[in-house]
């Protein structure tokens, strides 16, 4: 094993543990454990033994074990930042809501001091 | 008929004044007219000169958009059951003289909503304006399949089924035509009115921007996936 896949790894169990420990602090949902958990547990395997990417590359018709490796993490990632842009998109629509509901309730008790007075 | 004229306005308390002044006191049809600003979190005195001119204000504490702005105008004029809705800019490009055309229209061709449209009649406009216009009536034209000859104007009128029917979720400029979604969507009633417009340095200034441009293709684009 390479110096290089022993700190990638090692990086990887600590990524994993994050991912078991935001789990316990309720931050992530079950569906969302399972999925950090399998992808970094892969990630792990994957380092660990990279002729199982080979022949994962092989079943796949692509040439080397790491060309798969970089493909699938690719479109891996695009999904994800695309999941985000969705999330602060949300995110952002219900600032705009709470902004709006305060303008309107403000507005609403501003015209009735007036009309008292 | 209980007509509610709304002015988003954003940092606008060079033009705001003005533009309140300007609009008409009495409208034929019109039995009672208010005036609102939706100051969207401007930083200078818009909401102070708006109150001084005896508009009614709402303040969103952030800045929010455009869209934001017109989904507060919507909501605001529904809550207070007026029977229609006039948006007008704040900047003072849009001749106030032309919101009777609005509601007249409204009521003789019985329409949901009316536009107030730049390229009706012969004018001189910049050439970039021209440009962004062309642009953004395909691109409303090949989104939501609707014929217009302005999707980017501020000056329209919603009537009382359009008040109702209308949902809203742009934040930013690219609700001028997520409007004409809405108009296809509930199937309303559209028309249109020639308008002038006074292009200033400052309007020109505050209006839309070609470098907007992508920006409201790319948010336009991810809402097909929402």
């Amino acid at each position: 094993m390479t110096i290089t896949q022993i700190f990638l790894i090692i990086f990887l169990l600590f990524a994993l543990s994050r991912v078991f420990l935001q789990y316990k602090a309720g931050n992530l949902s079950l569906l969302n454990f399972l999925f950090w958990s399998f992808l970094f547990a892969t990630a792990v395997y994957l380092t660990a033994i990279p002729s199982a990417a080979s022949s994962l590359a092989t079943f796949l018709g692509i040439g080397r074990g790491v060309d798969a490796v970089i493909y699938i993490s690719i479109a891996v990632l695009f999904y994800l930042v695309f999941r985000l842009y969705i999330y602060l998109e949300n995110v952002r629509q219900e600032i705009t809501e709470l902004i709006r509901k305060l303008a309107l309730d403000n507005q609403r008790k501003n015209g009735r001091k007036k009309s008292k007075n | 008929m209980k007509l509610l004229i709304a002015i988003p306005a954003y940092n606008e308390e060079k033009m705001i004044g003005e533009v309140i002044k300007d609009i008409p006191a009495r409208i034929a049809h019109v039995s009672q007219r208010d005036i609102l600003v939706i100051n969207d979190g401007s930083t200078d005195a818009t909401a102070d000169i708006a109150r001084s001119h005896r508009a009614r204000v709402v303040e969103h504490l952030l800045n929010r958009g455009l869209g934001a702005s017109l989904k507060t105008a919507l909501e605001f004029a529904l809550n207070n059951k007026y029977d229609a809705l006039i948006t007008i800019d704040a900047d003072g490009q849009h001749e106030t003289k032309s919101i009777p055309a609005l509601v007249k229209k409204m009521i003789k061709e019985k329409a949901d909503v009316v536009v107030g449209s730049r390229w009706l009649t012969r004018g001189h406009a910049p050439l970039i304006r021209i440009i962004i216009n062309k642009l953004a009536n395909l691109l409303t034209f090949f989104f939501y399949g609707i014929h217009t000859s302005d999707s980017q104007s501020g000056y329209r009128l919603f009537g009382p089924k359009a008040l109702k029917l209308l949902k809203l979720q742009s934040e930013g400029m690219e609700v001028s035509s997520e409007i004409f979604r809405e108009i296809a969507r509930n199937r309303l009633e559209y028309a249109e009115i020639p308008i002038k417009v006074i292009y200033t340095r400052y309007s020109q200034s505050k209006g839309q921007k070609i470098s907007n441009a992508p920006l409201i293709i790319w948010h336009l684009f991810m809402r097909l996936f929402k």
